[in-house]
C-alpha cells in the first residue's frame, strides 16, 4: 500500500491509502468527536459528527471524516468556527431525541449546545446503529435490527435469536450512546422470554 | 400459506439472496401478507439473517406482517380529490366496511388505505379497489362499489 501525505489542521500526517480522514487524524492524534464509529466496525457515516472541511485542488467542501477516505494532498481542518456550529446543531437535535444521554450532554458542553433548544422527541435510540452493526459484523447473530423508515425508525430484537444469544453476550450494551438499547431489550425479555 | 408454497417461489428465484425482495414480493402478492412462518423459511433457504428481512419488509409499504383482506381499497387523499370531496367518500367507506386507513376487517374482506396521488387527478375523487381504479366518485356510487365485492 502507498504511503499519502495530508495536512489535518496544519500538521502533516502520514498514512495509507485506503484509510479514512477519522483513522488518519486518529493515528496522528488529532481528535475528531464521533458517535456512531466504532475501530471493529465498517464505517457508517450515521451521526454526522464527525464532519470537517477538506480542501482539494483548491476547492472547500464538508464531509464526514468516518467515511470519506484521505488523499495525498488533502487538506483537513477538523475545528473551525463553521464546523463547530454545525457540530452544535447536530448534538442539539440529537438532544432532542435523548435528552439525558451522558455522552450527549458531555458533547453538548464542549461545544456549547442547548439541550433545550429543540421541542423533547424522546425516542431515545439516536440511530447510530452500533448494537445493529455489532451484532451484526463481530457476532453475527443478528439479534438486533432496525425496523420501519423514516421518523418511524427504531431497533428491534428477534425474541427467539435474542432469547438464546443475548443473556451471556450483551456485549453492544455499553456501545449505545443513550442506554435505549438496554431498555428495548429488557422489553423484549419481559415480553418474550421472561427470565424465571 | 403452506411450507411447500413458499420453497417453490424460493425455488423460482434459485434461492439467491439477491432475490430476496421478488420472493417476499411474491409471497406477499399470492398471500396478502407475509406470515412469520414464511420469512423464517427464506431466511433459512436464502441465508439472510431474519433482522435483515424483518428490515426490508417494514422499510416497504407493498409488505404487510398482519393479515391483510382479500380487497384493498385505496382511497387518495391527494390535493384535487381532496377539493372534490375525498373525505367524504373516505367517511362513507370507513361508514360501510367500520375500519379505519391502514386496518383490516374481522372477516379479512377489505383493507382500507389512503394514498396521497394515484396520478390521475382530473378523474378525482379517486377510489382505487384491487388495482382497478373509480373516478369522479359519490357516496352513492362508493356504496355500490363496494356492494360488488365479495
Amino acid at each position: 500500500m502507498s504511503e499519502i501525505i495530508l495536512k489535518i489542521d496544519g500538521k502533516e500526517v502520514r498514512a495509507e491509502e485506503g484509510m479514512t480522514v477519522l483513522e488518519a487524524a486518529r493515528s496522528a492524534g488529532i481528535e475528531i468527536p464521533t458517535l456512531c464509529h466504532h475501530d471493529k466496525l465498517e464505517p457508517f457515516g450515521a451521526c454526522r459528527l464527525c464532519i470537517v472541511e477538506v480542501q482539494e485542488r483548491g476547492r472547500k467542501k464538508l464531509v464526514v471524516a468516518c467515511v470519506f477516505l484521505a488523499a495525498d494532498g488533502l487538506v483537513v481542518t477538523t475545528r473551525s468556527e463553521k464546523i463547530d456550529r454545525i457540530r452544535k446543531m447536530i448534538i442539539e437535535l440529537l438532544l432532542a431525541h435523548a435528552p439525558d444521554s451522558f455522552k450527549l450532554r458531555q458533547l453538548a458542553e464542549e461545544y456549547g449546545a442547548d439541550r433545550n433548544r429543540f421541542e423533547k422527541e424522546a425516542s431515545f435510540c439516536i440511530h447510530c446503529g452500533l448494537c445493529v452493526r455489532y451484532c451484526a459484523e463481530v457476532k453475527q447473530k443478528y439479534a438486533v435490527g432496525f425496523i420501519d423508515r423514516g421518523i418511524r425508525k427504531e431497533i428491534s430484537f428477534i425474541p427467539e435469536i435474542a432469547a438464546k444469544e443475548c443473556p451471556d453476550c450483551k456485549e453492544c450494551f455499553p456501545l449505545c450512546p443513550t442506554s435505549y438499547l438496554q431498555a428495548a431489550f429488557v422489553l423484549t425479555e419481559s415480553l418474550a422470554f421472561p427470565s424465571s | 400459506m403452506d411450507k411447500e408454497r413458499v420453497d417453490q417461489i424460493i425455488d423460482r428465484h434459485q434461492a439467491e439472496a439477491s432475490s430476496l425482495i421478488q420472493v417476499l414480493l411474491d409471497i406477499q402478492s399470492e398471500n396478502n401478507w407475509l406470515p412469520k412462518e414464511a420469512l423464517e423459511r427464506v431466511s433459512q433457504r436464502l441465508d439472510v439473517p431474519l433482522a435483515r428481512i424483518q428490515h426490508i419488509a417494514t422499510f416497504y409499504k407493498a409488505f404487510s406482517l398482519v393479515p391483510k383482506g382479500r380487497h384493498g381499497i385505496h382511497i387518495c387523499m391527494g390535493t384535487a380529490c381532496h377539493v372534490r370531496g375525498a373525505t367524504r367518500i373516505l367517511s362513507k367507506v370507513r361508514e360501510l366496511t367500520g375500519i379505519n386507513p391502514g386496518e383490516t376487517d374481522l372477516d379479512l374482506k377489505f383493507s382500507l388505505e389512503t394514498v396521497n396521488c394515484l396520478g390521475c387527478c382530473a378523474l378525482g375523487p379517486v377510489v382505487e379497489i384491487d388495482g382497478k381504479t373509480y373516478g369522479k366518485m359519490t357516496t352513492a356510487e362508493t356504496e355500490e362499489v363496494l356492494k360488488s365485492y365479495e
